[in-house]
């Protein structure tokens, strides 16, 4: 099978839409096939690694986990762009997994090194 | 009046227009709109300077939800389910900023 680089983008928040859970479905459906593929985490994309997550009181299943578990399915590259970062008081410690934070246009130039992006 | 945000004030201009038409009553926020009452938003400045009119309150369970309880800003009121319907009962109309 071709390997393809695919880029998931993420800039939704979590839980207010679907987005967010719908992006891991792919991210892990693409790693099944054995792609390689890698994670941006851009504007209100960042608030999917806050950790800390308690969903009890809004009823709703807590996918904070999953982004953890990435790594034994060989997904290692998170991307964390620094300027929504810096927007929303963020700093890679608050974050629940490790990520490489980077200036928009580095991540820009990543994105174009990609064979498929696909966004979330 | 009561104004209800369920916007992340970085992605929509919801509580802005808010923040600008708002004279005074109160502001609720929930869903993504929490985001805007934790310290470190770009919009924490602007929220600040409106609760001298303005009293804002936010849902607790969203902010729990979204892992930011601990960074609460300043001045802000956190309340339930129960709070949001006596908020709601409280003033005489109410707009969701939908």
């Amino acid at each position: 099978m071709t390997t393809k680089k695919f880029m998931i983008v993420n800039r939704k928040a979590p839980y207010g839409t679907v987005y967010a859970l719908e992006s891991l479905e792919v991210v892990l459906i693409g790693a099944a096939f054995e792609q390689d593929v890698s994670l941006a985490f851009m504007d209100d994309g960042v608030y999917q690694l806050k950790k800390g997550h308690q969903t009890k009181g809004i009823g709703m299943k807590a996918f904070e986990k999953t982004y953890g578990a990435l790594e034994d399915y060989d997904v290692t590259k998170l991307y964390v762009d620094q300027e929504s970062m810096a927007a929303r008081g963020l700093t890679p410690e608050d974050l629940c997994v490790p990520v490489e934070m980077m200036p928009r246009a580095d991540l820009g130039k990543l994105m174009e090194d990609q064979d498929v992006v696909l966004s979330f | 009046m009561l104004h209800i945000v369920n916007k992340s004030p970085l992605e929509r201009p919801s509580l802005d227009t808010v923040l600008q038409a708002g004279a005074d009553g109160a502001i609720l926020l929930i869903e993504d709109g929490v985001y805007a009452a934790t310290r470190g938003n770009a919009v924490e400045d602007r929220l600040k300077k409106a609760m001298g009119t303005l009293k804002v309150y936010a849902l607790g369970p969203d902010l729990d939800a979204r892992g930011v309880a601990d960074r609460l800003t300043e001045g802000v009121t956190v309340v339930g389910y129960d709070g949001f319907v006596d908020l709601v009962a409280e003033y005489k109309t109410n707009q969701s900023w939908l």
